[in-house]
This record gives C-alpha cells, sequence and structure tokens, in this order.
C-alpha cells in the first residue's frame, strides 16, 4: 500500500511540474490560432484553427528579417565564445601559470554582475567602437556575457580529461594547437554542444542589449520586434500576432534541443585510457 | 644507437627535491631498467628523459648533445604509457599514423609504417577499430605499436604492464623482450616496481631509491654481489632474510643476508634450529618460515612440496656459506 501512495505522489508531482512547464507554451500555440473575438475567451481546449495571425506576421513589415538577424547573431556569439572558450579553457586548465585560480574566480565573478549594471557603459564602449545600432554591437556584447559561463564549464570539462593523452600528443609532436582541435575537440562534443546550446538560447531570447543597442527596425533582434508590435490603433494589443512571432521563436530552439540531446552522449573518453 | 647521459640531474617540485643528482650512462642499444620502491622517483627520471617534465639543474645529453631544453618529439624519443593513453576518438590506425600525420610524412609511407608495425604486434585485424573496443592487452599492443612507427632512436616504458592481468602480463613481457631483440638499434628505458620484470628484460637495472642511484648493474650482478641491504632487499622473491644481532656477529657482519634459495633443511647440526611456523607450498616450490628466535621468521625455498609439519623442529644452513655481509651502513662488510 506505502508503495502505491509513493508512486501515486511521485507521478501526480510529475504531472504538476510538466504541466506548469509547459502550460505557458500550449496557451501561446492554441491562442496563435485563434482570430477576432475568440482571442478573448479563455478556453483551454483548440476551439477554433486558423493560420491568418502567422500570415500577418511574416508578411507583415520586416519579421523574416528581423528572424535572420537573431540567427546570425545566435550563431555567431555560439561559435565565438565557444573558440574563445575553448582556447582559454586549455589555458586555464592544462599550464600552469601564477594566478590562474584568481583568473578563473575573476571570469566567474564578471559573470555575476547584473546587465543594467553595465548597460550604460557598455553603451559608450559599442558607440566608441562604431558598432552601434549594428548587429556586431549585439554580438560583442552577448559574447561578453556568454564567455564567463562557457569558459568556466569547459575548464571544469577539460580538467577531466586525462593527462595522458595529452602528453601521448606532445610526445606524438603536437602543438598546444593540434592538441586543442585533433585531440581535446573530438572528446569534448558533448560539454560544446551542451554549453553552445545554452549560449545560442542566451542570445536568442536576450531583449535589453537589443533594445538598447539598436534604433533601426532592420537590426532589431526578434524578441524586440515581438514586444514593439502594435496593431491598427494604439489601443489594440495584437495578442494573436504576438503569440504566432513567440510560437514560431520557441519552434527553432525547441528543434535544436531535440537534435543535440542525441549528441550529448556521455563516455566519449571511454577505451582511451584504462578502465 | 645511442648514447644518454645523465650529469647531476636534478628535479624539484617547489621545495621538495624528487631526484636529487643522478648521474647514470645508458649504452646505445641497451635495454635500461629503472626500478624502486613507488615513490623514489623511477618515474620522474623517466619524465625528465622524455621531456614532458623540465629538467630543474644538471645536463641530459643524448650523443653528447644536450637535449635539456628540446621537445619530445625534437628529442626523438617514443613512449609508452601506463595508462595507454590511446586517442579514444581515432581508430588504431589513426591512433598509429597520428604521429607521422603530424611529421608531415608521405601517406604511403605512413601506411607502409603502420601496416608493418601492426603485423608485427599482430594487431592488423583491429585497424579499422576504436580502443573502447579492443581489450587491455590489444590497447597496450596498440600503444606500443604507436611509438614503434614513430621509429625513435630512444623508447621508454613507464609501467606499461601494471594494468594488466597477471597472465597477460607474462606474454606481454616476452612481446617486449622480443620487440627489443628485432629494435637492436633502439636505446630502451623501462620503468617498473616489479623486480621480476626489471630481472628478465633489462641488460642494467638501475635501482633507485629517494631520488638516488643506489645501484647500476646487470640482473645477476645486483642479485650476486648487491652493493647494500636496500638493493639485496628489493631483487630477489621471496625477499632475502635479512638477520642481525649475535647471529650476523657470528659471520663477523652487522647484518647477515641469505636469500631463501641459499638455505636448506639439513637433519642435524644445522647452522640455526627452530620451529616450523607455515609453509606456503607452491607446487614446483615451497617456502618454509621458521621462527629461529631473530625478529623476522627466516625464509626457506624448497624444491617441491614441503613435507614438514607447522610446529617441527627444523634445522636449517646456508648452501655452501652462500651469504651477504653487511655492515652498520647496509654496505658489504
Amino acid at each position: 500500500m506505502p508503495a502505491l501512495v509513493k508512486q501515486t505522489a511521485f507521478y501526480a508531482l510529475v504531472a504538476i511540474i510538466v504541466l506548469f512547464s509547459v502550460f505557458p507554451f500550449y496557451y501561446a500555440i492554441i491562442t496563435s490560432f485563434k482570430t477576432g473575438n475568440s482571442l478573448f475567451t479563455i478556453s483551454y481546449l483548440p476551439t477554433s484553427f486558423s493560420l491568418a495571425n502567422y500570415v500577418s506576421v511574416i508578411e507583415a513589415g520586416s519579421f523574416t528579417r528581423n528572424l535572420l538577424n537573431s540567427v546570425i547573431v545566435s550563431s555567431l556569439v555560439v561559435m565565438l565564445s565557444l573558440l574563445i572558450a575553448i582556447t582559454a579553457s586549455f589555458a586555464l586548465a592544462r599550464v600552469r601559470f601564477r594566478g590562474r585560480s584568481l583568473l578563473l574566480l575573476t571570469i566567474l565573478s564578471v559573470s555575476m554582475f547584473p546587465q543594467i549594471a553595465v548597460l550604460a557603459g557598455l553603451f559608450e564602449v559599442i558607440r566608441l567602437l562604431g558598432l552601434y545600432n549594428t548587429l556586431w554591437g549585439l554580438i560583442f556584447s552577448y559574447t561578453i556575457f556568454t564567455l564567463p559561463f562557457t569558459v568556466w564549464v569547459l575548464t571544469t570539462f577539460m580538467r577531466d580529461l586525462p593527462v595522458e593523452i595529452e602528453e601521448a600528443a606532445i610526445v606524438d609532436g603536437a602543438t598546444p594547437w593540434v592538441i586543442i582541435t585533433k585531440v581535446f575537440l573530438p572528446l569534448m562534443w558533448p560539454a560544446m554542444v551542451t554549453t553552445g546550446l545554452l549560449a545560442f538560447i542566451a542570445a536568442w531570447n536576450e531583449f535589453l542589449f537589443a533594445l538598447t543597442f539598436t534604433s533601426s527596425t532592420e537590426t532589431r533582434t526578434v524578441p524586440v520586434i515581438i514586444a514593439l508590435l502594435t496593431g491598427n490603433s494604439a489601443h489594440e494589443v495584437p495578442w494573436g500576432a504576438i503569440m504566432a512571432a513567440s510560437v514560431i521563436v520557441t519552434v527553432p530552439l525547441v528543434v535544436l534541443v531535440l537534435i543535440f540531446q542525441r549528441k550529448i552522449i556521455s563516455g566519449l573518453t571511454a577505451g582511451g585510457v584504462k578502465g | 644507437m645511442t648514447t644518454i647521459r645523465l650529469k647531476e640531474l636534478r628535479k624539484s617540485f617547489g621545495n621538495f627535491d624528487v631526484i636529487k643528482g643522478v648521474n647514470l650512462e645508458i649504452n646505445p642499444c641497451e635495454f635500461m631498467v629503472f626500478v624502486g620502491p613507488s615513490g623514489c622517483g623511477k618515474s620522474t627520471l623517466l619524465r625528465l628523459i622524455s621531456g614532458l617534465e623540465d629538467i630543474t639543474s644538471g645536463t641530459l645529453s643524448f650523443d653528447d648533445k644536450v637535449v635539456n631544453s628540446l621537445t619530445p618529439s625534437q628529442r626523438g624519443i617514443a613512449m609508452v604509457f601506463q595508462s595507454y593513453a590511446l586517442y579514444p576518438h581515432m581508430t588504431v590506425y589513426d591512433n598509429m599514423a597520428f604521429g607521422l600525420k603530424l611529421a608531415k610524412g608521405g601517406a604511403d609511407e605512413i601506411r607502409k609504417r603502420v601496416n608493418e608495425a601492426a603485423e608485427m604486434l599482430q594487431i592488423t585485424e583491429y585497424l579499422d577499430r576504436l580502443p573502447k573496443q579492443l581489450s587491455g592487452g590489444q590497447r597496450q599492443r596498440v600503444a606500443i605499436g604507436r611509438a614503434i612507427v614513430r621509429d625513435p632512436k630512444v623508447f621508454l616504458f613507464d609501467e606499461p604492464l601494471s594494468n594488466l592481468d597477471a597472465a597477460l602480463r607474462v606474454a606481454t613481457r616476452l612481446e617486449i623482450a622480443k620487440l627489443h631483440a628485432k629494435m637492436h638499434e633502439t636505446t630502451m628505458i623501462y620503468v617498473t616496481h616489479d623486480q621480476v620484470e626489471a630481472m628478465t628484460l633489462a641488460d642494467r637495472i638501475c635501482v633507485l631509491r629517494d631520488g638516488n642511484v643506489e645501484q647500476v648493474g646487470t640482473p645477476l650482478e645486483l642479485y650476486e654481489k648487491p652493493q647494500s641491504t636496500f638493493v639485496a632487499g628489493f631483487i630477489g622473491s621471496p625477499k632475502m632474510n635479512f638477520l642481525t644481532g649475535k647471529f650476523a656477529e657470528a659471520y663477523k657482519a652487522d647484518t647477515l643476508g641469505v636469500r631463501p634459495e641459499h638455505l636448506q633443511i639439513v637433519e642435524k647440526a644445522g647452522r640455526w634450529q627452530g620451529k616450523l611456523l607455515l609453509s606456503e607450498n607452491l607446487g614446483s616450490e615451497s617456502y618454509l618460515y621458521i621462527d629461529i628466535g631473530a625478529q623476522e621468521p627466516l625464509v626457506v625455498r624448497q624444491d617441491g612440496t614441503a613435507r614438514h609439519q607447522p610446529g617441527e623442529a627444523l634445522h636449517v644452513s646456508p648452501i655452501n656459506d652462500n651469504v651477504h655481509r653487511f655492515d652498520k651502513a647496509g654496505k658489504p662488510a
């Protein structure tokens, strides 16, 4: 009997958590298929199906351009921060030098600053570099904010790679760059995929910098554009269009996670050293 | 055909001296074994020679050329690690070819050398497999193969058999002995804590203790003429018996060493007598532990099965007075 109770309680809890996390997205999806007045009636089951909202979002204005902006910015942020992070983590994990742990802690503490605290300063830097209202300004600022996390995670991961493998590569005549690219990189795919995905999501969803560092519609990213969507009059909030846009924006993330989930395989280093 | 010279070689980690001024000359084409208890610095010494560890002071030269500041690949060494250290994501073929590819060898040349090495080690059929699809013994052979293809001047082994089970260890030991016979132009250095490996493989053995060289010599020299109680106790299995006090005084020594195989049970009037505590029968031979009133029981090796019962009083004598006399400092007297 107690086993049954335990099991029921467990699955009830699972159901609550799933409901809690999936419901907002579910509600966005069913709302995006509604039009007209039915938008304002509350129903928890799909009542109507119309793609009108999607059509209007895609056709109206610059949404596809903004979507492309988001893809470009997020992808470049991922590539740039992984490239910098993997070289930095090699140094932090494998090269003995003075002040190494202090440097690691500093890197971690950088990620503790709230965005709003550095906003004004960063704005000046971006203006100074001539990056204001360009995608490069966003790429630059997002990379700054994703790097501490990626460096930290990759450093921890790289520390756990067997030293002997690196030494074998040194004996084989490999330079640090060859060790990183030919030996460590293939072993670090799981960590790279995980951190890369998180960096992508962070860049994809970022709002404050995107709003501040861009001014024209052509350089905006999707989160800002969605927030700035307006209806026919100032008093009309275009819920249907906003929901459709949100769904369009969320789907790539879900797809990405599903694709890479299969790639996140543990035990990739199995067989290289004893055991 | 490389002569390796170590001159006053030192290594410290912070304030801790690991290698305390080692002088040693390793002859061309020699199979030199570094042996000693854990923490004696044998692995560190090997790593200094390999170039994986920086030399604190002293000079290391290959053929009269100082190599202190050269990288491992510039020194022309190859190394086999205890944990195999294969690249997990590469096939056996790629593992073996990696160094050659980095050295920008021609594709045909690489294929030829990898195939030759694979044939020599009988791993040709595994060339397409990943390390995780191989057994421990096969992995170690791949690691050896990876070292062979580079055609090194100096071949280093860092306890290559420690991770293998007993039967495989003997088989792989034989492989290494064969390898040494085949690669007769290569100087080899082998680190182990197992004195059986040292005795069977070595041309010469270097016994290390606390970062110093205790004795260098052929296996038989070390066995027959140990220059200290440390070497005497380390070489030979089971360990040499050490007797002090009145037992040693009778031989005008401070410490008397007798190997178990140099003792025999006699009918009467033996040099020592005592009660049999325990006997270990291995079938081909047996070990008798006899309490003669010394600090430790005396171990006697006998051919075949022991026919004595625990508690029996026995007489023991050294065969032909084959004993080692040591003075207070543990040196031969």
